[in-house]
């Protein structure tokens, strides 16, 4: 790992006066994905901010209409929340299938959405669900904020400090899991919210992505035989050592419908 | 440059001035000497560096030493008794063969303890896939599944 400088930041001003200054400095979360980029040199931050001492930016709020989880929230609280278990549990689910259990111990939801991993799990809660991205600048809505492969809305001295999720009708997430890294090989996640149905895929292209012609199936009749033949196209979809892109289309519809039986369970 | 860092480590009080990229696996073993706590793949895949901190198993290679700063650690040496008396888990591990070569054991266990706190009664099944952040390359699996099934057992009673 190069050097760096570090300090902890003893509130989100004070962090983002120093990010707004350093163009290369870099935030600390949880860091299961940062430290293991910054051990094999693919990112060399100058300065590393941890927001781990920052009380206010971890808990988990719910009511009847929405669930809010502070950005520095870990997986594990969130799988463990009866709050979030009773009002979203297809959330909890997916937090509890993030890695494994010591990676759920120190991962962030906002880290995982600030670094927008194209296999990342929550980025599909958030997108299916219509999450708002909240920053100490503004609100970001779920439809503005993924931006492409590792890229958010987020902008320069932009911290994510919550993220509301309002509570659907039902929902659920399915994951074709990489058995090594638990990642997504193609994650679905579906919220029926009682207005419109969203269906958003991760791992299978280079950031999450809705499927309109599934939508649009499922509003018409929250079924699973709604998507059991819509076929994604595969050109743009990712392909690597794991899964061809036609693989990765064709599990999108398997996910989906696993996704939509779930939900109305 | 350096930081310093304070912490609390199997109950007794520990700080150092370290480098800032210092790993908190790195700080157990090289500064502390304690090095019942191993480096296996030092990509946070195995679990070799499992180690508890404020009560929750965590991946020490994965993260800075400083990133534990206050924070209360328990390793492999501290979860026996002053007098020997082998933690409930290790005993089970013992018992069971749940080792071959041991040296994914210290991190195996550290994690069972985390394992077993959180789902009292596990199922083999729950156990299995519960224990996905931890790898034994002797592929000795089965062992280690008996054993902490029964160490669950003598833990809640």
């Amino acid at each position: 790992m190069y050097s760096f400088d570090y300090q902890k930041a003893k509130s989100v001003a004070d962090a983002a006066k120093v990010l707004a200054k350093d163009g290369d400095a870099k935030l600390l979360a949880g860091g299961q994905s940062l430290i293991a980029a910054m051990k094999l040199r693919l990112a060399h931050p100058s300065e590393v901010i941890d927001l781990g001492t920052i009380k206010e930016l971890s808990g988990i709020k719910a009511d009847s209409k929405a669930v809010a989880i502070g950005a520095m929230t870990r997986h594990a609280e969130v799988a463990s929340s009866a709050a979030v278990k009773k009002a979203i549990p297809a959330l909890a689910s997916l937090a509890a299938g993030i890695g494994d259990r010591m990676v759920r111990n120190m991962g962030t939801i906002g880290g995982s959405l600030a670094n927008n991993d194209p296999a990342a799990d929550y980025p599909a809660a958030v997108l299916a669900l219509g999450a708002t991205v909240v920053t100490n600048k503004r609100k970001i809505a779920a439809d503005e904020f993924f931006k492409g492969m590792y890229e958010t809305a987020l902008q320069k001295g932009e911290i994510i400090t919550s993220v509301s999720f309002p509570v659907p009708k039902r929902a659920a997430y399915m994951k074709f899991k990489n058995p090594a890294s638990r990642y997504a090989i193609v994650g679905v996640f579906v919220a029926d919210s009682g207005t419109g149905v969203r269906v958003a895929v991760t791992g299978a292209g280079p950031s999450v992505f809705r499927v309109a012609a599934m939508e649009k199936a499922l509003a018409a009749k929250f079924a699973p035989e709604s998507v059991a033949s819509i076929a994604v196209p595969e050109k743009g979809l990712n392909t690597d050592l794991h899964a061809k892109a036609d693989y990765r289309a064709h599990l999108i519809t398997v996910m989906a419908r696993r996704a939509v039986e779930a939900a109305m369970k | 440059m350096t930081v310093k860092v304070s912490l609390t480590v199997n109950g007794k009080p520990a700080s150092a001035e370290i480098e800032e990229r210092t790993l908190l696996v790195n700080f157990i073993r090289d500064t502390l000497r304690l090095t019942g706590t191993h480096v296996g793949c030092d990509t946070a895949q195995c679990g070799a560096c499992t180690i508890h901190m404020n009560g929750r198993a965590v991946k020490s290679c994965n993260m800075l030493a400083m990133q534990a700063e206050g924070a209360e650690l328990v390793t492999i040496e501290g979860i026996a008794k002053a007098d020997g008396t082998l933690h409930p888990m290790q005993e089970a591990f013992r018992q069971h063969h749940g080792l071959q070569c041991g040296f994914c054991t210290p991190g195996m266990v550290m994690s069972a303890i985390d394992l077993v706190k959180n789902f009292p009664d596990p199922s083999e099944e729950l156990i299995r896939e519960q224990l996905d952040g931890n790898l034994c390359r002797c592929t000795g699996y089965h062992n280690i599944v008996k054993a902490i099934k029964a160490a669950s057992q003598t833990m809640r009673s």
